[in-house]
C-alpha cells in the first residue's frame, strides 16, 4: 500500500468542541487545518455521552444540547475548509525538520508545523468485560469490532449486548458464520426497532438464535475460545460452546496512545502554559479537557478561550515572518472576508 | 443531611453525608468514595456508576426508568438490585441508605 502523505499547516487530534473552535482561531489567523478524530463524526463527548443533554454554561447560549453545539460549530469553521479524517486513531508523533510527521492506526501520514492535543479525555474506546483472562483471547477468538468480515467465515460466533453495534453486527455476520448466537440479558433492545425486527426474523426462521443471559466465565486454551458459562435470566447457569466472542458493551475513554508521544504528564493530563498552552514540547500545543495548569476548569468555555490564545503562537510558528494584528470580525474586512460575510 | 453507605467489593463501608437533592452518584464523588467513576458526569450515558441497592432499599429507591435501564445494558454483571447511581436523587426518605459497588466498572 502506498502511503501518501497530506502536509498540512495544523494537524488537531480530537474533534470535541474544542479542537473544532481551534479550527475557527486558527482559520481567522489563516492557518490550514486537519481534524483527526477516533469516532465516526465531530462533537467528540458532547457528540458520545451527551447528544441530547442540555448544557447551560456556554455563553450567549442559555441553553444548547451537546448535538446542537457540535452543529453549530462545525456551521461557524465551515468557512474554513478544514479536512476530517474520521474513524482514525493518532498513534505517533514524531518530530521531522521542519515540524511534525503524525501517524494514523490505518496508516495514515500528515506532516504538519504544528500539533494541536484536543483529545478531551482520550479516546473512546470499546468496553473490555472484566472476565478473567479476557485479554488472552482479545485479536484471536474476541474482537470488539469488526475490522474484516471475512475474519468469521464459518466461525461459530457469539455476539453480546442488546444496542445498536450487537444488533448490526448479528445482522451483518448472519451470512458469513458458519453459526450465529445474539446473547442478551433481557429480551428488550435500546437498538433501532428495524433491526430489532429484522433479528428476530431471523430468530424465527432459525437463522439465528437468541439467548438471553450474562457471560460470566470463559473457556479456551492458547488463546482459542472454546465456550462460556452463561447466567441466564432465572439465574440459573449454562454452557454455550463458541470459537468467537463479540461483546458490544459501549465505549469507554482511555488515554490512549497520547501516553506514547514523548510529553510530560501529570496524572494523565498534559501541562501547558497559560500563555500559549503548550507542551514539553515546542510546538505542540494541548487545549481543553487533556491539559492542565494552575487554576484549570475543565469547561468548555475554557476551551475555547485556550484555542483562541494557542492560535497566536501556532501562528508565529507557521508565518514566522509575518507580524500578527490583532482584529475583530466586527469590523475587520479581511476577516469578514475569510468568514465569507457578504 | 442524609446518611447514605457504600459498600466495597471486599467489604469496607464508606458511610457519607449528602444533602437531600444530590444524587446517589455525587455523593460518592465528591466523597472519592472507590468504584464509581462517571465518566459521563451524570447524564446517564455512560454505566459506569453501577451499584447494587441492598433489598431493604430497594423500594424505596424504585425501579430504574426506561432511560436508565437501557444505559444497564452496557453495565457489567447486572443484577435485579443494579441500579446507576446518578439515577438515584436523595431524599429524607433514603437516610441510611446501603448501596453495594460492583467488582468493576469495567
Amino acid at each position: 500500500m502506498s502511503v501518501d502523505v497530506i502536509k498540512t499547516d495544523v494537524v488537531i487530534i480530537g474533534a470535541g468542541p474544542v479542537g473544532l473552535f481551534a479550527v475557527f482561531e486558527l482559520g481567522l489567523l489563516d492557518v490550514k487545518c486537519h481534524v483527526i478524530d477516533i469516532l465516526d463524526r465531530p462533537g467528540g463527548q458532547c457528540a458520545e455521552l451527551y447528544p441530547e443533554k442540555p448544557i447551560y454554561d456556554i455563553p450567549a447560549l442559555p441553553v444548547v444540547t451537546g448535538q446542537q453545539l457540535t452543529d453549530q460549530l462545525m456551521e461557524q469553521i465551515e468557512p474554513f475548509g478544514a479536512e476530517y479524517h474520521f474513524n482514525e486513531q493518532v498513534d505517533t508523533i514524531e518530530r521531522i525538520e521542519d515540524g511534525f510527521r503524525v501517524g494514523t492506526d490505518t496508516g495514515m501520514q500528515f506532516e504538519c508545523k504544528v500539533v494541536v492535543i484536543a483529545a478531551g479525555g482520550g479516546s473512546f474506546t470499546p468496553k473490555r468485560p472484566p472476565l478473567p483472562g479476557i485479554e488472552a483471547y482479545e485479536g484471536t477468538s474476541v474482537f470488539y469490532s469488526v475490522r474484516k468480515m471475512e475474519a468469521f467465515k464459518d466461525k461459530d460466533v457469539l455476539i453480546v449486548g442488546g444496542g445498536d453495534s450487537a444488533l448490526d453486527w448479528t445482522l451483518n455476520l448472519q451470512p458469513v458464520a458458519k453459526s450465529l448466537t445474539l446473547l442478551h440479558r433481557r429480551s428488550e433492545f435500546r437498538a433501532a426497532p428495524a433491526s430489532v425486527q429484522k433479528m428476530l426474523e431471523l430468530v424465527d426462521g432459525g437463522d439465528i438464535s437468541f439467548k438471553l443471559g450474562q457471560v460470566t466465565t470463559l473457556h479456551g486454551d492458547n488463546a482459542q475460545l472454546t465456550g462460556v458459562t452463561v447466567k441466564g435470566a432465572d439465574g440459573s447457569t449454562f454452557e454455550h460452546p463458541t470459537e468467537v466472542m463479540l461483546p458490544f458493551f459501549g465505549l469507554t475513554m482511555k488515554l490512549g496512545p497520547v501516553a506514547n508521544w514523548g510529553l510530560n504528564l501529570d496524572e494523565n493530563l498534559i501541562p501547558v502554559d497559560t500563555e500559549k498552552f503548550e507542551t514539553s514540547e515546542k510546538g505542540i500545543f494541548a487545549i481543553g479537557d487533556i491539559n492542565t495548569y494552575p487554576g484549570k476548569l475543565k469547561l468548555i468555555l475554557s476551551g475555547f478561550h485556550e484555542a483562541a490564545l494557542m492560535a497566536q503562537a501556532a501562528h508565529r510558528i507557521v508565518y514566522p515572518d509575518k507580524k500578527l494584528i490583532f482584529q475583530y470580525t466586527t469590523s475587520s474586512s479581511s476577516l469578514q472576508k475569510k468568514l465569507g460575510v457578504k | 443531611m442524609t446518611k447514605v453507605t457504600f459498600i466495597q467489593p471486599d467489604g469496607t463501608e464508606n458511610t457519607v453525608e449528602a444533602e437531600p437533592g444530590m444524587t446517589l452518584m455525587e455523593a460518592a464523588v465528591k466523597n472519592s468514595v472507590r468504584g464509581i467513576a462517571a465518566e459521563c458526569g451524570g447524564a446517564c450515558s455512560c454505566a459506569t456508576c453501577h451499584v447494587y441497592v441492598e433489598d431493604a432499599w430497594r423500594e424505596a429507591t424504585g425501579e430504574p426508568e426506561a432511560m436508565e435501564e437501557d444505559m444497564l445494558d452496557f453495565a457489567f454483571d447486572v443484577r435485579p438490585s443494579s441500579r446507576l447511581s446518578c439515577q438515584i436523587k436523595l431524599t429524607e426518605e433514603l437516610d441510611g441508605l446501603t448501596v453495594r459497588i460492583p467488582e468493576k466498572q469495567f
